[in-house]
């Protein structure tokens, strides 16, 4: 495309399908304690 | 729902419910200010008249069609069907525990939330007992989940170390009889840290958050010890041991930013300079009358820090250097799956807080709101219609969240800032959410340009 670049995948939906398996990390105990951000947690799902 | 924003020069397009990034030129930003679903097959004309002002007429009609086709795709306007996931939000086991092993504290941080490390309850240390109670609380409430987050918090966790070596040793027993993992982790602030210490807490914690703020009158002036004096020379130098001990495993350097360093990204560059290249500086939460509140006058500033510091980022990496920035942390490819991105940190429900006496709160922040005490762990008591509460509280049952692009990179916020600071956990921190908004517009455009150049 001349005018838009897609950068990634946009598999958000296709994760929904397979998700919520519960083995990652509880995302407030790793580096903030006082926010949440989920986004840079890494999905732990073993293949 | 689309995001789009411009930092640092890029146009950046968010299709939000399928995570979807573009980079998108003027034109298409512009156009996509004037059009939307259902699309025409043909461009309009009222849209081509307006547009043909600033833009040649065949590069619109072409740019339409560029955007139709992603939205054919399912990439750019797609549908929210995410509903049906979250009303199935329902209690999960508990894999994750934060241990107030010591609820004192060798410093006397002027923005501390847990009230200078006794949370408003009086200064006592969790016994042995109470944490070998607590790590069988975890494992038999953990059902199928193998790995069982444990963090030592506080107050200092170091006034309390033999208590973390002998909790550490039981869990290590425990979860081979189990058939569990425990991750250890640990926050510190420095103050005590000797080589049998250091050589403790590197074998056995997963990872270790280190508290320092920055440049020395920043940190100082925040992070004083109880006769007023200053900390940062003693902690640093023994940050650097740790650092240098720690090797490849897994750390943070942790600071706060208040209203009296809103040019934070200094500070994140002195950790930098120090040796630190894993780092997490977050605002402060306080009550708006404390002078060092961050507070919506203070927003432009800190928005204009963020981009200084995302540059700031670029700079180093494209030096071919290292440096990680926790907030800054995005995998725009495979991150955690859309159903762990409803529900956000799991407080209440994955996640729970164990105070020295063996009371049971939602998380760290909640401990002595009476409100969310969930029970103790010696009489058995453990409230499940708060930990439903907590289950239930997902994106779509937070008014304000539904309707927010960023509702899949943050899942909701903090709970207890949500709580303590817009009065019900379903309530959204406006200036939480604007600091972690521009935040998450920072980490999309730096991911997306690496991506693109990878790409190219």
């Amino acid at each position: 495309m001349k005018h838009i670049k897609t950068i990634n995948k946009a598999n958000l939906k296709a994760s929904a399908a397979k998700g919520g398996c519960g083995k990652c990390q509880a995302s407030c105990q790793s580096a903030c304690k006082t926010s949440c951000t989920v986004a840079n947690q890494k999905c732990e799902r073993e293949a | 729902m689309i995001h789009k924003f411009k930092i640092n020069g890029y146009n950046i397009v968010l299709d939000v419910n399928s995570g979807g990034v573009h980079i998108v030129d003027n034109l298409t930003y512009d156009l996509l200010e004037n059009v939307e679903p259902p699309f025409s097959e043909k461009c309009p004309e009222t849209v081509l008249k307006k547009l043909s002002k600033l833009y040649n007429t065949d590069d619109i009609k072409e740019c339409y069609d560029e955007i139709v086709s992603l939205y054919n795709d399912k990439i750019l306007f797609s549908e929210d069907d995410y509903e049906k996931f979250a009303k199935s939000s329902v209690s999960s086991p508990v894999k994750a525990m934060c241990l107030i092993i010591s609820q004192d504290c060798n410093m006397r941080c002027k923005y501390c939330f847990a009230s200078t490390g006794d949370y408003g309850q009086g200064r006592k240390l969790m016994s042995v007992e109470t944490g070998k109670k607590a790590l069988d609380f975890l494992i038999e409430k953990s059902e199928d989940r193998k790995f069982l987050e444990v963090d030592f918090f506080g107050g200092e966790p170091m006034l309390n170390f033999e208590a973390v070596k002998a909790i550490v040793e039981y869990g290590r027993k425990r979860e081979k009889e189990a058939n569990k993992v425990f991750r250890f982790t640990i926050t510190t602030n420095g103050l005590m840290m000797n080589d049998e210490q250091l050589e403790f807490i590197n074998r056995e914690m997963k990872n270790v958050v280190l508290s320092i703020d920055g440049r020395k009158e920043v940190h100082d002036y925040m992070r004083p010890l109880p006769n007023g004096k200053g900390t940062y020379d003693r902690i640093v130098e023994n940050f650097k041991r740790f650092a240098k001990a720690r090797g490849d495993k897994e750390y943070y350097v942790r600071g706060t930013y208040t209203k009296n360093n809103l040019d934070f990204s200094n500070d994140i560059m002195h950790l930098y300079e120090l040796g630190f290249d894993q780092i997490s500086v977050e605002p402060v939460m306080a009550d708006p009358k404390e002078p060092y509140a961050i507070t919506e006058g203070d927003l432009a500033k800190i928005f204009r820090e963020y981009e200084i510091l995302a540059a700031k980022i670029t700079d180093i990496l494209d030096s071919g250097k290292f440096i990680n920035f926790f907030h800054f942390m995005i995998d725009l490819d495979q991150g955690p799956c859309a159903i762990k991105r409803l529900r956000g940190c799991g407080s209440g429900n994955e996640y729970i807080c164990i105070a020295p006496d063996g009371d049971i709160y939602p998380c760290h922040q909640f401990v002595g709101i009476e409100k969310y005490h969930m029970g103790n762990i010696f009489d058995g008591t453990f409230d499940l219609d708060i930990k439903n509460e907590f289950a239930s509280a997902h994106v779509y049952s937070k008014p304000e969240c539904r309707k927010c692009w960023a509702k899949f990179y943050c899942s909701g916020g903090c709970n207890a800032n949500n709580y303590i600071y817009a009065g019900d956990i379903h309530n959204a921190h406006k200036l939480s959410c604007q600091i972690q908004k521009k935040r998450l517009e920072c980490a999309i455009m730096m991911r997306a340009l690496r991506m693109l150049e990878k790409a190219e």
